[in-house]
């Protein structure tokens, strides 16, 4: 286990810039999510960590080592592929032994190792299965076990569940989450996936056109994004018109900023609301029960705004009629315009 | 089942390219089971044609000849074309479009012209007639067949497979020993057969390049016809006709492996 330093590292492909001067740290032991819509780079940041690309400049560290030149059979990295790239022609047991096959440990360890492995991720009883026999839930484990059974340095993900469908995928972030904290491997993480990132990791890192837009804990990056394009990416935002803000109690000078505020903030009502919350007036457009929850869409003065809340907490409301929205001006968010 | 008189055409159809496929080849195998020597009927079985063939040094010489060409073959134009196959894979470089596309023409080409060209050049070059030369050139025919079957197999290579390996630590000669080789290998044994088929059963090119004397068993074959015609051919011919299609049905198998798994 070891902290990854990248620092100010650029990549180029031909005349196009994947990595923009990016300097992250990665601590030991954390979970660290790289999310970013695609083209923002956090596949090639994470490669390039692995050793698949060299940067035109910059330094990578694993632990004390500068690894931006070693190749990436030299790293001691543990990877998990997109599609999980199991080999087709190995079993599940060989398929999770082949690090430590090429590695010469001896074959007494190797067998014990494995079975530690696939005992993690509660594949024990299928060691001896062909990658084709085992459903997605079950490849995934096996990637993650073949990933981890040579105790690399760091665990890198290349958006390991987005081929899972959503049950399955839920019930593979908390044991992902599980297997990470109970060996305590450095995980970098890759996805475009907001609710994931933040499910999943203890900090979060947001690239866009291959810079770091903002990195740090999720609650930090989720309350205090640092522009607008952070607010929207992560969450969404409902961004207040220029015309509404005379009147609103603010986070300090409206000047050259922007400001929002998150769906799950705002309350909705037909009459004006009391002292000592911020308001503004729209007409609904729409509310959309979803079981426990509903989701209200309301037009505040030509922005669509989007509002969600326990489908109990929302009155009735005129269909097409005048309502409030409201919310605590602590929850408004400020973002440098 | 109904039978619309098209089905039945079809069938008739079908029926005559078979007959006109195989008929002459059964009945020279049939004709080398012949006692006559001038293919009179009534038909008497004799195996005394393959005694003789047996006993006929010039042919079991030529026969010798013929397979181990067709083994050197085998391996330098499977080794061969199994890298260029992998490069090609993996490399992008200028004129690699341009490359793949110049595989195709010598399979077209007519072998009566590559031979003449081969023979053209060879001379031209200084290698002249012999078996280096017949060897090139059987290795030059039989490249395009073996980078062909295994581009195919390789295109439905994932090449994470190899990204994975060696995220564990695999270095470049352990990737392609232990997860592309194995990937390819129906690809590379159905190329090894259509190479060995391609040489074995060459005749032109052969003829041109070799010197006399030394001839593979084609080539005898066809000036064995020229001198005179005995079912002594009809035997022999029978026993290539049986390796051929033995190889080709191999080969058809495991490009069928290829192509399904």
């Amino acid at each position: 286990m070891s902290r990854v330093d990248v620092a100010n590292v650029t990549k180029k492909f031909g005349h196009a810039t994947a990595l923009d001067d990016v300097s992250i740290t990665f601590e030991d032991g954390g979970f660290f999510a790289l999310l970013g819509p695609s083209g923002s780079g956090k596949t090639t940041l994470l490669r390039t960590i692995a050793g698949f690309y060299f940067p035109e400049s910059g330094t990578i560290r694993i632990g004390e080592q500068n690894v931006e030149k070693v190749p990436v059979e030299k790293r001691d990295i543990g990877m998990m592929f997109q599609n999980y790239a199991l080999f087709p022609n190995m079993t599940v047991a060989d398929n999770v032994g082949f690090g430590l096959r090429v590695r010469k440990v001896p074959a007494a360890e190797e067998k014990r190792r494995i079975a530690e492995a696939l005992e993690l991720v509660q594949l024990g009883h299928l060691a001896d299965r062909r990658p084709s026999q085992l459903s997605g839930g079950q490849r995934q484990r096996v990637a993650l076990a073949r990933a981890i059974v040579t105790n690399p340095r760091v665990l890198l993900l290349d958006e390991p569940l987005s081929a899972l469908d959503k049950t399955l995928r839920v019930d593979m972030q908390i044991e992902l989450k599980r297997i990470q904290r109970e060996i305590g491997i450095t995980t970098i993480f890759v996805t475009h996936d907001q609710e994931e990132a933040l499910t999943l990791s203890d900090r979060i890192g947001i690239l866009k056109d291959g810079r770091i837009v903002q990195a740090g804990p999720p609650r930090e990056v989720y309350d205090r994004p640092v522009d607008a394009f952070a607010a929207g990416f992560l969450g969404e935002a409902n961004w207040l018109p220029e015309a509404a803000l005379p009147g609103l109690a603010l986070p300090g000078a409206a000047a050259g900023r922007r400001f929002a505020t998150r769906p799950e903030m705002l309350s909705i009502s037909a009459q004006a609301p009391g002292e000592g919350r911020n308001a503004v007036k729209g007409r609904l457009l729409q509310r959309v029960f979803a079981g426990a929850m509903a989701t209200c869409l309301v037009d505040v003065a030509g922005t669509q705004w989007k509002l969600v809340a326990r489908d109990r907490d929302i009155p009735e409301l005129p269909g097409g009629g005048e309502v409030w929205l409201s919310w605590d001006p602590s929850d408004t968010l400020a973002v440098p315009a | 089942m109904t039978r619309s008189p098209l089905v039945l055409l079809g069938r008739i159809w079908l029926a005559l390219i078979l007959v006109f496929l195989y008929a002459p080849i059964l009945v020279m195998a049939a004709m080398s089971f012949n006692a006559s020597p001038f293919y009179q009927l009534p038909f008497e079985f004799s195996t005394t044609w393959y005694a003789k063939m047996a006993g006929n040094q010039q042919i079991i010489t030529a026969a010798i000849r013929s397979v181990l060409i067709a083994c050197a073959t085998t391996v330098v134009a499977t080794v061969l074309g199994t890298a260029a196959s992998v490069a090609l894979f993996r490399y992008d470089f200028p004129g690699k479009r341009i490359l793949q596309v110049l595989l195709f023409p010598p399979i077209a080409i007519p072998w009566l012209i590559t031979g003449t060209a081969m023979l053209v050049f060879f001379f031209a070059v200084g290698i002249g007639r012999g078996t280096p030369a017949v060897l090139i050139g059987h290795v030059a025919l039989a490249l395009p067949y073996v980078i062909v079957t295994v581009s195919a197999r390789l295109s439905s290579f994932d090449v994470t497979l190899e990204e994975a390996a060696r995220s564990m630590g695999a270095d470049a000669w352990t990737v392609l020993r232990r997860v592309t080789l194995p990937w390819i290998a129906p690809g590379v044994v159905a190329g090894a057969l259509f190479a060995f088929a391609v040489s074995f059963d060459q005749f032109v090119v052969s003829y041109f390049l070799s010197e006399p004397g030394d001839s593979t068993l084609p080539v005898l074959i066809y000036t064995a016809i020229r001198k005179g015609f005995t079912p002594e051919i009809n035997a022999i011919s029978t026993i290539i006709v049986t390796v051929s299609m033995a190889v080709m049905f191999l080969a058809t198998r495991y490009s069928k492996f290829g192509g399904s798994r």
